[in-house]
């Protein structure tokens, strides 16, 4: 047993990217185990090593985590960015349910019919322009710190950085009203552990291409 | 400045509901402002006090909190709900997690048509039947214990109930196979917090009717 966390999925971003990203940041080496046939996942099923018989799924610290939240406030708390208290803890919880609704309509983006692309684009700019990027362009603003919450680098800061880069996939100029979080984006992929997990070769993730949707509608009979 | 925690949302369950049964196991006095119309919630906009324009809210502490999660995470924590350790922790998230999707298959229903509406009974009941009462039924087995986690009650005993109660009313024998959630279900609603809640008058909401439907069509400018 290596002790290092252990990562069931596909080969490609969903659910589990944010998870990456977070133990990348925190400098945690993981590894992988990947589901490349419906065959993989019956065989974690009837292995009964998926709770809720869904993935992600994180062998860490003798548990076999499910539940990409949980997953995810388990290694913030452990690894010390999760806030100094309560009230800097429910900032975070905040901040990253605002993000997570928002990489959560890029996440079903590809699962959509071709017809309504151009739909759902305008609306992930809208949401991003006007729902979410304001709110953390003011905190910046507000806080007059470099990070969001309490003038150290926690969760929500690199949640929101993943959020960016997510969105600028899709429109390379969403934060051209938004200089706090330009400013932001630059910082946070300049610390030393972010800086590693945005190089070539890394375990980020590349954005869905068809052969990942096609896998992935396979696998789980989408 | 009632030092209560007030919440903002519409007289009915949705996503607040959960909120409530948190607030009251912990034996923990709230107030409710309830949206009844459009102005009331653009006044909300306007005064900045919805973070991402978006309901539930709940002023407690001084913030104004918001996202579901994100509030009954802070609840828990503060009143002594959230177990002792980061691996208490970790399986209460885990259980609010499989309770939540289930809650939610719920929560939703009633916005269905008649037709899938149908379709949607048939997946509560096999979800719960198959996916998630099992789990914790097997969790009840091996602990051994009356609750969850640990050995006291937490928001993961909490929010089981909530679930089971929500799918009972849909379907009533759901619980036929589950001898230990049943035991557990009669226990729970014992508990002096809980079983107040449980009484008529208390700020428990009932299911969702047709005038539940029309009043948040109607403040969210749904056609």
């Amino acid at each position: 047993m290596s002790g290092k966390p252990k990562l069931h999925y596909v080969n490609g971003r969903g659910r589990m990217e944010s998870i990456r990203w977070l133990l990348a940041a925190a400098g945690v080496e993981f590894e992988e185990q990947f589901i490349e046939t419906k065959e993989d996942l019956e065989k974690l099923l009837s292995d009964g090593l998926l709770l809720f018989q869904q993935v992600p799924m994180v062998e860490i610290d003798g548990m076999k985590m499910v539940q990409t939240r949980a997953i995810l406030s388990y290694i913030a708390a452990k690894y010390n960015l999760y806030g100094k208290d309560l009230k800097e803890r429910a900032l975070i919880d905040m901040y990253v349910e605002g993000t997570t609704d928002l990489m959560g309509i890029i996440m079903y983006l590809p699962f959509q019919p071709p017809e309504a692309k151009e739909k759902n684009l305008a609306l992930i700019t809208d949401k991003a322009t006007t729902r979410y990027f304001p709110v953390y362009e003011k905190v910046l603003k507000d806080q007059g710190q470099d990070y969001l919450v309490g003038n150290h680098f926690t969760w929500a800061d690199v949640h929101l950085l993943e959020a960016i880069l997510m969105v600028e996939e899709y429109k390379s100029d969403i934060l051209s009203k938004f200089p706090l979080l330009q400013a932001f984006k630059g910082r946070i992929s300049n610390i030393p552990t972010i800086k590693k997990f945005l190089q070539p070769g890394s375990q980020r993730k590349p954005p869905p291409d068809e052969k990942y949707i096609a896998q992935v509608k396979q696998i789980f009979n989408i | 400045m009632a030092g209560k925690p007030k919440l903002y949302y519409f007289n009915g369950r949705g996503r607040m509901e959960s909120i409530r049964w948190l607030l009251a196991a912990a034996g923990i006095e709230f107030v409710e402002e309830f949206l009844e119309t459009r102005e009331q919630y653009e006044k909300l906009l306007q005064d900045g006090a919805l973070l991402f324009q978006q309901v539930p809210m709940v002023e407690i502490d001084g913030m104004k909190m918001v996202q579901t999660r994100a509030i009954l995470g802070y609840i828990a924590a503060k009143h002594n709900l959230y177990g002792k350790d980061l691996k208490e922790r970790a399986l209460i998230d885990m259980y609010v997690e499989g309770t939540r999707d289930l809650i939610d298959l719920i929560r939703v229903h009633h916005k269905f048509s008649p037709e899938e509406q149908e379709k949607n009974l048939a997946l509560i009941n096999e979800r719960a039947t198959a996916r998630y009462f099992p789990v914790y039924e097997k969790v009840l087995k091996d602990h051994g214990t009356e609750f969850l986690v640990g050995n006291q009650l937490t928001w993961a005993d909490v929010q089981l109930i909530e679930a089971i109660l929500m799918v009972e009313e849909k379907v009533s024998t759901v619980l036929s196979k589950f001898p230990l959630l049943q035991d557990f279900k009669t226990r729970i609603c014992n508990i002096p917090t809980i079983k107040k809640f449980l009484q008529p008058g208390s700020q428990r909401k009932p299911p969702p009717d047709e005038s539940y439907v029309v009043t948040a069509n109607r403040v969210f400018n749904r056609k």
